[in-house]
């Protein structure tokens, strides 16, 4: 009778549509309640996220020797998570200031704001006395490409925004999630382990005028493999010509070479040049301040009174979002950067990380050489940045988790910054035998 | 601009061999936010009376801002805890965090608690929450089901823009009765009824923003009755727990009720008030399901909704939150902050309720102690508000809104003195 009643209230609720809940047949000791579906009974289980559920996978084995090359988090030669000197010194000094609690403006904190820009195009730069760079505080890299990506899904309806192949995996969903249409754009050579500059030139060539272009401002994820200043200077000719709008995903600034103003080279290029550009700036890596969720949407204009009007859409989008941005993270970065003796220590910190991350890639190119002189290994000193793109085949990357217990993502990405001297025989071997056997 | 629009315009600028026009030229100044523009024209204005009751942030009779004293040691801890680093949180943030979040909100005995039925992920405050909630219904609810969502009338200014952004439809349910400041029930139940199956209902858990009039307890029973058989789909919207009346558990009965009574149903939860952890942006959203293996799944596409809206959330405030709420010490402290904080604001509709009446000022101020919350909408029009502005540099929203928390037993009389004035007048 129970089973008759629940199948045919089934029957009824998919064909209508409605679910019929909470009815009670009787009143007697053998009074049915038959449950009603749940509203969400066909929400499908999601996979885990590609980047950071091998983070997740890592944490769930048990294995002694497991080794995570997964997440683009810096570890320092002890494989340990490591939260700057500098970053300590200011938190210390904010908390001793007794400061309140209360909201942002929706822009954010004002001395980061300024912070952040001179950080980008450097201090005392045309466009920041011009009052021409619109800038929003905003949740590290992702949230500021998605404030970013909902100013263009309202302004530049229709627009096609052009990301390189391969990219970051969430750009793909940032602008997915906002409506706007996204293509590839030949980037990454497998060949040459470099960069396909002809590929790169031809597709944004071919693309419609008025798109938009996503360039890593440097130390490309996930291949480490950078545009040389003269092919940026290409790119930028290429964006006047065509009025290619140039979208910079700025999230290894310091890191990469470990001196800012080199890292900001690219950017910088492009508004000397005139063009009018959007960055998002994350302050993850740079200043390891990654939980914390401190960055920026910035975005170049022609004039104060275009930044103006834009500063006040996309603090519309904003609001929509989250209101207003998170406070303590922007609170350090500003400390920081507005102190001039913790400014010069920072700079020797993010020396520091990135003289580990050239060294460990030496370790590594040396150890490969040796086991396997016929394979061409120069590209991982080439390559720039935490991440080192191997050219391992997905299946290759199953045979290093599950045969070596080396966590990466299956695009072959492994990250350096989880490499330390002690295991880079460890690792070569597992490369060696994954590219010999599989 | 439409794309033809926008090929003669790239034509053009190519045509003249360089670019002379933004890419933006289009782009207009979008109007200040009426919220916190209060707060930008109090800042401006140079005379010494100024008042601002604007924007719903807590200030001591001192009319200074208030850091609690268990959320400054939660810092502490935080700060010399050498445990502690700066990692990524996991997409759907500080586990600890999120399963204390619900505890507090639906109680620990809760059936949807107790059987493991609630996905929980940490959100930017209340805002984030409404906004991830939002996304996820639109993608996720039954394809048959309508994307619309009845707010009350009126309500917090962003609820209709979060929603719209998330592709919502946006209908309004009788609220707020001008004639007696207080609920029209009738109203809003008919307006209910009349919704179609599946629709999104939001309600103010607790202390209603902007009038501070909530539906009694016997009027909520019917709400339950009347979201059951219309097969809404309720989403609280809880920022004010514990704020409201002093009593965390007392400030829950509302959504508790539609809980017990087997509902899904979606909840924010926000404790820039009530930890008044305002810029730290630690909030909660959950998803109270019919099954523990139905929120598994749910929880999982949180994260995919979440992961391209900013990756993980930002840890600092709801590290704060977890230690206040699941260390004894601090959580005793804090409720005793809470309830002195609310117990000001009681005492802040008492005075001015008690100035009105001492200067005459014509009509039912009972009102003022009746509603709930940081909030009172007084029922003054637009001219009267922009006349309390303009002459007695009392700075409120121009709906009539007032924050109380931003009042002292001092300056209550100056407040009694303005509102006597502008009736008269305007």
């Amino acid at each position: 009778m129970l089973l008759a009643w629940s199948k045919m209230q089934q029957v009824i609720s998919r064909r209508v549509g409605v679910h019929i809940c909470n009815v009670s047949t009787s009143r007697s000791r053998l009074a049915l309640q038959v449950r009603c579906m749940s509203r969400f009974a066909d929400v499908a289980q999601a996979p885990p996220d590609p980047i950071l559920g091998v983070s997740e996978a890592f944490r769930a084995s048990t294995s002694p020797s497991k080794l995570n090359l997964g997440v683009g988090a810096y570890r320092d030669e002890d494989l340990k998570p490591v939260v700057l000197s500098v970053v300590k010194k200011a938190e210390a000094k904010i908390f001793s200031r007794n400061e309140n609690k209360e909201y942002l403006s929706i822009e954010g904190f004002e001395p980061f704001r300024k912070a952040t820009l001179d950080l980008l195009l450097g201090a005392g730069h045309p466009a920041i006395k011009e009052g021409r760079a619109a800038v929003i505080q905003s949740l590290s890299g992702t949230g500021s490409l998605r404030v970013g990506a909902a100013f263009i899904a309202r302004f530049l309806k229709g627009s096609t925004v052009y990301i390189s192949n391969p990219t970051w995996g969430n750009h793909r969903n940032i602008f997915g999630d906002e409506g706007v249409k996204w293509e590839y754009y030949r980037y990454f050579d497998p060949e040459t382990v470099g960069l396909d500059f002809k590929g790169l030139m031809e597709d944004l060539k071919a693309a419609p005028q008025g798109s938009v272009v996503v360039l890593h401002g440097c130390a490309h994820n996930p291949t480490g493999v950078d545009p040389t200043p003269e092919q940026w200077a290409a790119i930028a000719d290429l964006c006047q010509e065509r009025n290619l709008l140039p979208f910079f995903d700025v999230a290894y600034q310091g890191f990469a070479t470990g001196d800012l103003d080199k890292d900001a080279f690219a950017p910088r290029l492009f508004v000397d040049r005139g063009l009018e550009i959007m960055v998002s700036q994350s302050y993850s890596k740079n200043l390891g301040l990654y939980g914390e969720r401190v960055g920026a949407l910035v975005m170049v204009l022609k004039d104060k009174e275009t930044a103006t009007r834009c500063l006040s859409q996309l603090k519309r989008l904003a609001r929509a979002l989250y209101s207003n941005p998170p406070t303590h993270g922007a609170r350090i970065a500003a400390e920081v950067v507005n102190d001039s003796e913790l400014f010069e220590e920072w700079k020797g910190e993010m020396r520091g990380m990135a003289g580990r991350i050239e060294r460990v890639r030496g370790e590594l190119q040396r150890a490969l050489e040796a086991k396997c002189p016929d394979k061409d290994w120069s590209f991982i000193t080439k390559q720039i940045g935490m991440f080192s793109f191997t050219g391992l085949t997905p299946s290759q990357v199953d045979n290093m988790t599950n045969k070596h217990q080396v966590y990466m993502t299956r695009d072959g990405r492994i990250s350096l910054a989880g490499l330390n001297s002690a295991k880079v025989e460890y690792l070569a071997n597992a490369i060696v035998d994954s590219v010999r056997n599989h | 601009m439409s794309p033809e629009g926008r090929m003669e315009v790239l034509t053009r600028q190519l045509c003249a061999g360089q670019l002379t026009e933004s890419t933006w030229e289009h782009v207009q100044q979008a109007p200040p936010d009426p919220i916190i523009g209060v707060t930008d024209a109090w800042r401006a204005d140079p005379d010494p009376r100024k008042l601002n009751l604007g924007v719903g942030a807590y200030r001591t009779e001192e009319g200074k801002p208030y850091v609690l004293k268990a959320v400054r040691e939660a810092e502490q801890q935080i700060l010399a805890d050498p445990a502690m680093n700066k990692e990524y949180l996991p997409i759907s943030g500080n586990p600890e965090f999120n399963r204390l979040a619900r505890t507090l909100a639906l109680g620990p005995s809760s059936p949807a608690i107790l059987q493991n039925r609630v996905a929980t992920v940490q959100a930017l405050s209340g805002t984030g929450a409404l906004r991830v909630g939002a996304e996820f219904l639109s993608t996720h609810l039954p394809s048959a089901f309508p994307r619309i969502v009845y707010l009350p009338s009126p309500t917090w200014g962003n609820h209709k823009s979060i929603f719209a952004k998330a592709g919502f439809q946006v209908r309004e349910y009788r609220y707020f009765c001008a004639a007696t400041r207080g609920l029209d029930f009738a109203g809003m139940v008919a307006d209910l009824k009349a919704a179609p199956p599946g629709s999104v209902l939001l309600l103010h858990a607790c202390a209603h923003n902007p009038t501070g009039v909530d539906p009694s307890p016997e009027q909520w029973k019917q709400l339950l009755k009347v979201t059951t058989e219309g097969q809404l789909i309720p989403f609280f919207d809880m920022a004010y727990q514990g704020f409201a009346s002093g009593d965390l558990d007392a400030d829950a009965a509302s959504v508790r009720l539609f809980v017990d009574a087997g509902l899904e149903l979606v909840l924010g939860q926000s404790f820039a008030k009530n930890m008044g952890l305002y810029g730290e942006r630690a909030g909660a959203l959950s998803v109270v399901c019919k099954s523990k293996e139905v929120a598994t799944r749910v929880e999982s596409q949180l994260k995919l909704v979440i992961r391209p809206m900013y990756s993980n959330p930002p840890m600092h405030g709801a590290a704060i939150a977890a230690r206040v709420m699941g260390d004894p010490k601090l959580n005793a402290l804090w409720k005793e902050e809470l309830r002195g904080m609310a117990d000001r604001i009681k005492l802040m509709r008492q005075v001015l309720y008690d100035q009105l009446v001492a200067r005459n000022v014509p009509g039912d101020w009972s009102f003022v102690l009746k509603q709930i919350g940081m909030f009172s909408f007084t029922g003054m029009t637009r001219p009267q508000c922009e006349l309390l502005v303009s002459k007695w540099h009392v700075h409120l929203t121009l709906d009539g809104r007032i924050s109380m928390a931003g009042l002292s037993a001092t300056t209550a009389p100056y407040l009694a003195e303005a509102i006597a004035d502008v009736m008269k007048s305007a």
